[in-house]
């Protein structure tokens, strides 16, 4: 399942902005990579380009090679709906589809692209999704009502359930704790513990105190100033990055004294 | 809290300089003050039309009267500041119950008019070979329904395709021009329309040609853009969240285009078809021109001429022939069978999105 990821070169555009510069990176299967730096800064830009949704704005483009377990994503007869079913994708802001139920939000993946399922096969896709969601025992008895009935923190569990139901490799998170509070947080970070099993993970995170608790790995991105592309400034494992950084600007980020 | 309080006090006190006042706080109307004044206003108008006053001049006096004596009196008692919500609250009902006027008189002379003839013979008669009393109005409903269902099934879909057009893909010049286009569209006259089908199809088909699909050809050209406008506000206002979820679960744009964004959006776009299938139904100079005018039934759009709603209503009131009143009768109640469609499709349109809105609970 767990698949990892080699990133070369990477420079991603928009248009005639470059946004991302120069990105080398090996992602870890089965490891928890967490990406930190300042606003602005390219991470998610970076995150989006893993499973091509920043093509979805007009005249973003990529330069350098993205492979997942040696398949270059970006390759010329590479199908960028088919990238997001092996690399799935969890947001900022829980988005549970409003006219779907508990259940069709787990399985959406499967009804919008209109897969025949038998109903046993699908019962059990959704109990597996939401208990390894760790959402099942919380709404077990109402699958039935709309996802969007459940509060902040189940709404983002419903989410990563309905990623994790399509099967990916790799599961992206764009700062997927940043509208939750502390306790859903929490119940978060203990998941993606959980998660990272069977699933390569990379986060996007603007707490470093998240970063420190659940990944294996940190990249810390940083801008030199506005409109100059974002760029890796260093990569290691989590401990190295926020104990003895070789970089005095990942020291200075991570200590706080600035961003 | 505090400040809000003390700012009628510290006005009042102003206003009697002087000496300190004994009222520190302003006093108070009696709760349905504002229906006191309006019954006062409105004895003292009906006292003056006895008398014989131009009723217009009564009519403006009376909203004069009610929003000057409700402000005057809560002035004195309750000061300037209190009295200002008086008067703006007074002119803001005061032109909603104006603007509901004409609205109620029309609906109570369409109602009480059109109803002598709401009896079994008007669904299921035609107006073949009735001179005077009897007949009915079938072949115009029939001629109703088939040319406006003809131009919503004609411009529904590419109104919606357009509508997916400009919000999903469009982009630059076409996307500018079609928008411009669209709101040009919206400003045709509605004779014009008729003119353009008219002229399309006597191109076509040689002159003094008449067909039901003429009809709604012309009715088309009106429907249009309405159906692109509202459909278009309506997607836009689906979150680019859900197009996000849902391309990251490895689904195409067309799919999540049909399954999600147009799914989220279809209360708000059956609302918009309905008020566009409304705008258009009751168009009678179009029809007049394309369509004309039978007596009898006609149920095929491809062929001859076909009656409809409007346009019996105008001929039954304009030629009533020789004994005028069971025509006259005619045209009022084609008006209210009119409305009657107009308020089925409402229904339907808050049932579908009754059953198809996002639901929270």
């Amino acid at each position: 399942m767990a698949k990892s990821i080699e990133v070369r070169d990477l420079s991603i555009y928009y248009g005639s902005f470059c946004a991302v510069e120069g990105v080398n990176m090996s992602i870890r299967p089965a490891q928890v990579t967490a990406l930190i730096g300042p606003s602005g800064c390219g991470k998610s830009t970076f995150l989006r380009s893993i499973n091509r949704m920043h093509e979805v704005i007009p005249g973003a483009y990529v330069e350098g090679s993205l492979e997942l377990d040696g398949n270059d994503l970006y390759a010329v007869d590479s199908d960028p709906v088919s990238v997001r079913r092996q690399v799935g994708m969890v947001f900022q802001r829980p988005n549970p589809f409003p006219t779907m139920s508990i259940y069709d939000n787990v399985i959406a993946g499967q009804r919008l692209n209109n897969k025949k399922m038998k109903k046993e096969a699908t019962d059990t896709l959704v109990e597996q999704s939401l208990r390894g969601a760790n959402l099942w025992n919380e709404v077990k008895d109402r699958l039935d009502k709309p996802g969007s009935s459940l509060s902040g923190g189940q709404q983002q569990r419903l989410c990563i359930a309905r990623a994790i139901a399509v099967q990916p490799d790799v599961l992206l998170m764009d700062e997927p704790c940043s509208a939750l509070d502390p306790i859903s947080t929490l119940a978060i970070e203990d998941l993606i513990n959980e998660l990272k099993l069977e699933y390569t993970i990379v986060i996007v995170t603007h707490n470093m105190q998240q970063a420190a608790r659940v990944s294996d790995y940190t990249g810390f991105f940083n801008i030199e100033g506005t409109g100059k592309p974002g760029q890796l400034v260093e990569m290691n494992d989590t401990k190295t990055i926020f104990s003895t950084p070789t970089e005095k600007a990942t020291e200075d980020y991570v200590s706080g004294r600035f961003g | 809290m505090t400040t809000s309080t003390s700012e009628p006090t510290g006005t009042v006190g102003t206003e009697k300089a002087g000496g300190p006042s004994p009222a520190r706080r302003p006093g108070k109307l009696p709760p349905r003050a504002a229906w006191i004044v309006l019954g006062v206003a409105t004895a003292v108008a009906l006292l003056l039309l006895l008398t014989g006053t131009n009723p217009a001049l009564l009519a403006v006096g009376l909203v004069v009267a009610n929003v000057g004596g409700i402000y005057m009196w809560s002035r004195l008692v309750e000061g300037p500041r209190a009295a200002k919500d008086r008067m703006v609250t007074a002119i803001v009902t005061t032109s909603f119950a104006i603007a509901m006027i004409p609205l109620v008189s029309l609906l109570y002379t369409v109602v009480s008019r059109g109803s002598e003839r709401m009896d079994g013979a008007f669904f299921t008669n035609s107006m073949l070979g009735v001179v005077g009393e009897g007949g009915g109005a079938y072949h115009a409903i029939i001629g109703t329904l088939i040319v406006t269902g003809l131009a919503a099934l004609i411009s529904v879909p590419i109104g919606i395709m357009t509508a997916v057009y400009l919000v999903e893909y469009g982009k630059g010049r076409l996307a500018r021009a079609i928008t411009f286009l669209v709101d040009v569209m919206t400003g045709i006259p509605s004779i014009v329309a008729g003119l353009f089908a008219v002229a399309l199809f006597q191109l076509l088909f040689g002159p003094g040609i008449r067909l039901g699909i003429m009809g709604a050809v012309a009715l088309t050209v009106l429907m249009i853009p309405v159906v692109v406008r509202s459909v278009e506000e309506m997607l836009k206002i689906v979150p680019n969240e859900l197009r996000e979820a849902s391309y990251a679960l490895g689904v195409s744009k067309w799919r999540t285009i049909v399954k999600v964004v147009l799914r989220t959006s279809v209360a708000g776009i059956a609302t918009g078809i309905t008020l566009s299938i409304a705008r258009v139904i009751g168009e009678t100079a179009p029809l007049l021109i394309t369509l004309g005018a039978v007596t009898g039934v006609n149920l095929n759009p491809f062929d001859g001429r076909m009656a409809s709603l409007p346009v019996f209503s105008y001929y039954s009131y304009v030629a009533p022939g020789a004994s005028p009143e069971p025509s006259i009768d005619r045209a009022w109640a084609a008006a209210l069978v009119l409305m009657l469609i107009v308020m089925a499709l409402s229904l339907f349109a808050r049932l579908i999105s009754y059953l198809f809105s996002p639901k929270t609970r």
